[in-house]
């Protein structure tokens, strides 16, 4: 990556003369450099025949920079090891999120679905210019002319791209460039092993905002306020002083902290720990997490705020009132942290036009440039950020708050902005520092018939809203639903009859947010722990009995009986060795569908996981490698959190502080993963988040499947011994 | 307080505080970024280094206990022919998702081959308990210390 900002590389382009860059305009038009300065550029192509696709989506680990610069490649009929990528600049009009804009961000698994034809069609018109100029330089029929492997030929005439890119610009862009028809790709489903990432990762040369130095810099540290609305009443730094490096502490302007600036990270956390705070407590949240939970089962005890699918919620009752059998269950999910491994952190560098520049692993670049407008009063252009790799987010990098580009923006608005300055957080900052995946309490019943067949099933959700509030909250919240709360289980793969969704918001005890999977990390758990009780009631086989609820008539249906029938068959489902054990779950996200068998043994009457098989469909694998990797990675996640992570609350502080106490999945506690991609020429979807809902409730049904004991609170710590 | 620093070959001179953990001295003063903080608390393996050739957590090694004792990081493992392996098979087999961790994770499978070249599944368990990977790179770390020991036969 050169970071060239968009400003600077346009510039680069127009002054060469010898550069073809092609993107977007705001309107939505192909446009190039030459031509139009509102572009959105996806690709450029300089003199020497480097071509460098832009990213503009997050790079954390999730693997866009590989996934789109594999959409230029093969348009360009290139090697995917043979192109380079650079981060995109923020630009909320430009690199619009299709999906949720009006904003640059990253989330919700839609890089690939977002990008898929604006990359192709960037690549797809540069190849026909390059081929026009080349044609033109030779007076032949472009028909005739090929590009391959950056060279234009028609078997007699040879020339290279960067020789070409002078003229290619001076070409019609074209309004429909013919893209590759799927029969003559060689890189869209190549099953390399080609991160462009990969290399820097491994030698310590990847930037990450930990990494940023810059001269004269400030390092802040903010001690924040233990419980959530509680702001500091006054401060004492007089041990501060005595830590060497350190300048100075003030308060935040919101009260929620003080900041504390020194010159390194180390005098700033040891100044910070010397800080004497006094707080004003008087707002804020005191409830402990037991209290919590006792406040959403009174709100599952009442009628539910909102019917969530429109049902109607008296026929549900009825029909489950005159089932032959009836199956409850209370399912307890915890507050939840992300904790990526790079633990929160930003830089603002004042720039000599007045403006700022952030240095910043940014999963919404435009709401930079929003806080500064609302802290600093600049105006977008006066913003720029450099994104550099995220050391994981997950979700957390964005969130309605945006807290640590509005700390960050404070600590500096708090300074003579006339220094750098970097906030960093400890990994105490990051477990306690709220934005946790909500607490959530689900009741369900479910009435079955004599032949086990679903008559009716009611379904009672209390959390607190997620997306009210936030940015997304029109694209997500309708009637007052947040369909967050409850996505996963009336609008899922599944058809049930007869069933009531009802949803009731919690009042929040702490900041939330989306975290990989969002509602799914909880409703895809219920689900299919619930259709296991079921089958298991009605004598029937779990994935006989799933799939009579899949319609394959439906596209939902077909595609996830066809995951499951996968899934099933690669983990030797109905054929499992002596001591071992097997649980299925199958769910769609993200447009998504993933089916994982989760393999146990007991040994010493503790639950070792053998082995997960996945099948998954996400439309067309553009990188069957990276989706696989996404998926292992993904179970890992949610099987990790289910084993043994919350973060509870006591007297509204929270309680976790580290790894220690927070603990994360280790190497040893997971094996094999097996991931297969059922072929598919539809669109692609998600891959980021899909693989996390299904994990947690195949291992809770292996479980089961085990020992009897139907896990319904999590984390499963609390009942279960893992070995590992 | 100044000391000397021996690191990746060279001796380098740093103002430090005693008590200041390795970690800052290797990030914040000698600007080598590959090593990573990730809890401060050694219980993530993210900001591990070789301490004469012995893979150690930087964030509980302080600057005034590494007198005269080799330090090498992330930057400079290719030298080393267990690391170069290392690496090879890391990309090979495209272990890394967000990367964070995967200095450390390179530091301690060096470490492991060092002292285990065939390691099984279980030994590579056990010794690379210490390092998290919040992404769950973990199958195919698994699977790459095992090819970076057959590189290392061949």
């Amino acid at each position: 990556m050169t970071g060239l900002t968009r400003r600077s590389f346009l510039q680069t382009a127009a002054a060469s003369g010898a550069a073809l860059t092609l993107g977007f305009t705001p309107k939505g038009a192909l446009a190039q450099a030459a031509q139009s300065r509102q572009l959105t550029p996806f690709l450029s192509i300089d003199s020497d025949g480097n071509v460098t696709a832009i990213v503009k989506h997050l790079e954390g680990g999730q693997g866009p920079a590989t996934g789109l610069s594999t959409l230029i490649a093969e348009e360009l009929n290139m090697k995917l090891t043979d192109i380079r990528f650079e981060m995109a600049p923020a630009n909320a009009a430009l690199y619009n999120n299709l999906l949720f804009g009006p904003v640059q961000a990253t989330g919700g698994s839609s890089a690939m679905a977002n990008s898929f034809l604006q990359y192709r069609t960037a690549g797809a018109a540069a190849r026909q210019m390059l081929i026009a100029a080349a044609a033109q330089k030779w007076s032949v029929a472009p028909e005739s002319l090929s590009l391959k492997d950056g060279v234009v030929s028609d078997g007699e005439n040879f020339a290279r791209i960067g020789e070409l890119v002078g003229d290619a610009a001076r070409m019609e862009v074209p309004a429909e460039p013919r893209l590759k028809d799927p029969s003559e790709w060689t890189q869209i489903g190549n099953p390399q092993r080609a991160r462009r990432d990969s290399h820097d990762k491994i030698n310590g040369k990847a930037r990450f905002g930990m990494d940023v130095h810059l001269d004269d810099m400030l390092v802040v540290a903010i001690r924040r306020t233990p419980r959530m609305g509680g702001i500091v009443a006054s401060f004492d730094d007089s041990e501060a002083k005595a830590v060497k490096g350190f300048d100075h502490a003030a308060v935040l302007p919101n009260g929620a902290g003080v900041a504390v600036y020194a010159k390194n990270t180390w005098a700033a956390f040891q100044a910070r720990d010397a800080l004497t705070v006094e707080w004003d407590f008087s707002k804020a949240e005191g409830r402990s997490s037991e209290e919590i939970r006792a406040d959403l089962a009174a709100m599952l005890d009442a009628e539910p705020q909102y019917n969530g699918n429109k049902a109607d919620r008296a026929a549900v009752e009825a029909a489950i009132e005159g089932a032959a059998q009836t199956i409850s269950r209370e399912f307890y999910f915890p507050l939840l942290s992300h904790s990526p491994m790079e633990p929160i952190n930003a830089t603002i560098e004042p720039l000599p036009n007045g403006g700022i520049r952030y240095h910043d692993g940014a999963q919404g670049p435009t709401v930079n440039q929003m806080v500064a407008g609302e802290i600093l009063g600049l105006t977008p252009d006066q913003v720029e950020v450099k994104s550099l790799y995220a050391g994981g987010f997950f979700g957390r990098r964005l969130n309605a708050g945006a807290d640590y580009l509005v700390e960050l923006t404070m600590a500096y608005a708090l300074t003579d902005q006339s220094r750098p300055v970097k906030l960093v957080w400890s990994r105490e900052d990051d477990v306690t520092g709220g934005w946790y995946r909500p607490q959530a309490l689900h009741r369900v019943r479910v009435g079955l018939d004599e032949a086990g067949k679903i008559l009716g099933w009611e379904h009672r959700v209390a959390t607190p809203s997620i997306f009210k509030g936030s940015p997304f909250e029109a694209a997500v919240v309708h009637d007052g639903i947040d369909a967050a709360s409850i996505e996963g289980i009336h609008d899922g793969a599944y058809s049930i009859p007869g069933m009531a969704v009802g949803l009731t918001d919690a009042k929040k005890a702490t900041t939330v947010n989306w975290w990989r999977s969002v509602g799914h990390s909880h409703t895809a758990y219920v689900m299919e722990v619930m259709m296991d009780l079921a089958a298991e009631a009605s004598g029937i086989d779990p994935v006989e009995f799933r799939l009579a609820y899949l319609d394959e008539e439906t596209e939902d249906g077909r595609r996830a009986a066809q995951v499951l029938r996968l899934a099933a068959e690669k983990a030797g489902w109905g054929q499992v060795a002596e001591g071992r054990a097997l649980g299925v779950a199958v769910h769609k996200s993200f447009n998504t569908y993933i089916a994982e068998v989760c393999e146990i043994s007991t040994p010493d009457d503790m639950v070792k996981i053998e082995k997960v098989t996945a099948a998954v469909d996400c439309g067309i694998a553009v990188n069957p490698d990276v989706i696989k990797a996404q998926v292992e990675g993904a179970i890992g996640w949610g099987i990790g959190h289910a084993m043994r992570d919350e973060i509870t609350l006591e007297e509204g502080a929270v309680v976790q502080s580290n790894f220690p106490d927070y603990e994360p999945l280790r190497i040893a506690d997971i094996g094999a993963i097996e991931v297969h991609i059922v072929p598919s020429d539809l669109p692609p979807t998600g891959i980021g988040e899909p693989g996390t809902p299904p994990a947690a409730p195949a291992l809770a049904n292996a479980i089961a499947r085990a020992t009897g004991q139907r896990i319904t609170q999590l984390p499963m710590s609390a009942t279960t011994d893992f070995y590992s | 307080m100044d000391y000397s620093v021996k690191i990746n070959g060279e001796t380098r001179q740093v103002e430090a505080e005693p008590g200041t953990p390795l970690l800052w001295v290797i990030r914040d003063e000698l600007r080598l970024t590959g090593t990573k903080f990730g809890c401060g608390v050694a219980s993530c393996g993210a900001c591990t280094v070789h301490l004469d050739g012995e893979p150690v957590r930087s964030c509980q090694t302080y600057i005034e206990d590494i007198e005269g004792s080799e330090i090498t990081t992330i930057e400079a493992v290719s030298a080393d022919p267990v690391g170069a392996a290392v690496q090879q098979a890391w990309a090979e087999l495209d272990v890394v998702q967000c990367g964070y961790c995967q200095s450390g994770q390179i530091m301690s499978a060096i470490g492991l081959l060092r002292e285990t070249p065939k390691p099984d599944v279980s030994e590579i368990n056990d010794y690379m308990s210490g390092n998290v990977c919040r992404c769950a790179t973990y199958q195919r770390i698994r699977a790459a210390v095992q090819r970076a020991s057959e590189i290392l036969e061949a």
